[in-house]
């Protein structure tokens, strides 16, 4: 099933919803995402900003009382179509959490772990080297890669969750909140990183920082509350467009308050 | 700390600070009673029995005079019975534990099976020798000469002693398998497979409940199929945990003795076993046994020496589990 697209989509939801048992999460959210620029998601808590990005990689497949509706294209393929396999997906969209995850292993059984569940036939050692050269970790641990990975400090056990993502070969990163659980500094790393990353790589990045959204992202989709229906909180797609415009001139006067501190 | 302005508090410290010292001497003596009564069978068992922990006790068998009574054949059957049952307690807790918290779907079935599993944990142990008397040992009958199966396939029994079906797995000599279990080392690991498999189920569970959702998460988003999600991240990080339920659910088996006589365990076993048809005794057994005869030598001293025995293997089997834990245990 092919959509017409441009060749600068990667990702392009249409339509998309996710209720929890009775409870929508968000409604109706259509939006595409270009190739190689870093995209954030802002909003209010609870308005779906995870649950989201979680559509792309298929994760809310793992929660049993998710619902999907709508459909969401990668590279013109839909990811809900019925020959589609989720594993597949999650190895092609990668995901970097909240709370940094590593294994409770070494850092090179943490970044080939994802290689090798694959089937990977390439030089295990080479894409280890690669992987945390292109997450900026290399040089500081690669004296010791037999090291456990929770024996790192915070900002570097999410830099070994990036690297550990890299490792699997994806063209989408998304990344929920990565730097929410980090210092001002490890968080300023992430951010460079991901300019460096955005070469090879699209990111999606959902982020509760007005700041990091604005100095590091390309585009950005702001969602918030459907105010028509005030018994429940579902989310809706408010505005989508450059990060400068949205920062600058939003079209919306509720993205202009919320960017500004007004709520949220 | 005197204010001058009125204020509605009357802080009353004195007495607060009291009865908070009064709560603290109340639970030290919660913890001493306990430890008094450990601490005063420890000393009676050793003024009663250190004499006797001799050579002879390791070496005998059970003897009408008790200068030569030792416990060999139970210190090995406990140990042989304690062995089997962690082969067989083993794959099977993990599967079951993995295939309730990982796989099974949360509904009333699951927690039906959840709510009886708790259940079987405190249902009496002799109930289980009962259980296991009928399904291992007797095998319901099926292999006597007069049940409908035997007569079905034409089956060749024996008689007496040597009852049931013996015949060799594929014609393999070592693979010799007798039906049913009579009172052998099997029937009598099984029975204690059992009788411990809620409690290692239960352990488990805990075990692979504790590995925290992000790992599963990070595995999943990797492209990891749900078979190694769990083969490769929950199971061998729940692993120290596991083993340490196992271990201590062991070490209430090897104190089981009631299953185990209704098994029809020998209180008088004067050979080793050589191979799991044989028949066995275990050490609670022929503890039992030594304080019912008459003799003071058996009645007081040599139950006594092998009460210690039997702490000091009970209390090596709890050393491993600790020293496991404390080896394997990840910090998170």
């Amino acid at each position: 099933m092919k959509e017409e697209l441009s060749n600068s989509t990667i990702i392009s939801a249409k339509n998309l919803s996710v209720s929890y048992g009775s409870q929508e999460a968000f409604h109706g959210i259509t939006l595409d995402i270009p190739r190689n620029k870093i995209v954030a998601i802002i909003g209010p808590s609870g308005c779906g900003k995870s649950t989201l990005i979680r559509c792309f990689n298929r994760m809310n497949d793992l929660v049993p009382s998710a619902k999907v509706s709508g459909d969401v294209f990668y590279n013109g393929q839909n990811i809900y179509g019925p020959n589609v396999d989720a594993v597949q997906v999650r190895r092609q969209i990668g995901m970097v959490f909240q709370k940094p995850n590593p294994f409770p292993k070494s850092i090179y059984e943490n970044i080939s772990f994802g290689a090798k569940v694959n089937n990977y036939q390439g030089n295990m050692d080479e894409l280890v080297e690669k992987s945390l050269k292109q997450a900026a970790l290399w040089d500081e641990v690669k004296d010791d890669l037999t090291k456990s990975g929770l024996a790192l400090s915070g900002g570097q056990q999410q830099r070994l969750c990036i690297a550990r993502a890299l490792a699997t070969e994806p063209e989408v990163i998304l990344m929920d909140e990565p730097a929410s659980a980090l210092d001002p500094i490890a968080t300023l790393k992430i951010e460079e990183l991901m300019q460096e990353l955005k070469e090879q790589y699209t990111i999606i990045i959902v982020t509760h920082n007005m700041q990091q959204a604005s100095r590091a992202s390309d585009l950005t989709a702001f969602i918030s509350l459907d105010r028509t229906r005030v018994d429940d909180r579902v989310g809706v797609l408010v505005e989508y467009d450059l990060t400068e415009k949205i920062f600058i001139k939003p079209a919306e006067k509720e993205t202009e308050d919320y960017i500004s501190g007004r709520f949220g | 700390m005197n204010n001058n302005h009125q204020s509605d508090f009357r802080e009353n410290l004195k007495n607060r600070h009291t009865i908070g010292k009064w709560f603290y001497i109340i639970l030290l003596a919660c913890l001493l009673v306990g430890l008094l009564m450990l601490t005063a069978l420890i000393i009676d068992l050793a003024v009663e029995g250190h004499a006797w922990i001799r050579p002879e006790l390791f070496s005998n068998y059970h003897s009408r005079k008790p200068e030569q009574a030792g416990m060999k054949s139970a210190i090995i059957g406990s140990l042989i019975v304690m062995a089997l049952t962690g082969l067989f307690s083993f794959p099977l807790g993990i599967g079951a534990a993995i295939y309730l918290e990982e796989y099974a779907k949360k509904n009333w079935l699951t927690n039906f099976i959840n709510i009886n599993i708790n259940n079987l944990a405190g249902v009496p142990s002799i109930v289980y020798g009962m259980l296991g008397l009928a399904v291992f040992g007797r095998m319901f009958g099926l292999f006597s000469t007069d049940s409908w199966l035997v007569k079905l396939l034409h089956l060749k029994v024996g008689e007496g002693t040597l009852s049931g079906l013996q015949f060799n797995l594929f014609g393999i000599s070592w693979l010799e398998i007798h039906l049913p279990f009579h009172k052998s080392l099997l029937a009598g690991a099984l029975t204690m497979t059992l009788l411990i498999l809620p409690v290692v189920i239960i352990s488990s569970r805990e075990a692979i409940r504790s590995v925290p959702n992000t790992i599963r998460e990070a595995a999943f988003g990797l492209g990891a199929t749900k078979w190694q999600v769990v083969s490769k991240q929950v199971v061998p990080i729940a692993m120290p945990g596991i083993i340490t339920g196992i271990i201590l659910s062991l070490s209430r088996a090897i104190g089981e003795t009631a299953p185990l006589i209704i098994m029809g365990a020998f209180t008088y076993v004067p050979f080793l076993p050589k191979s799991i048809w044989d028949q066995f005794t275990v050490m609670p057994i022929q503890i039992y046994n030594w304080i019912t005869l008459p003799q003071t030598e058996f009645r007081v001293n040599l139950a006594a020496a092998g009460i210690l025995v039997f702490l000091a293997i009970l209390l090596t089997f709890n050393a491993i589990a600790v020293l496991l834990r404390k080896k394997l245990e990840i910090k998170w």
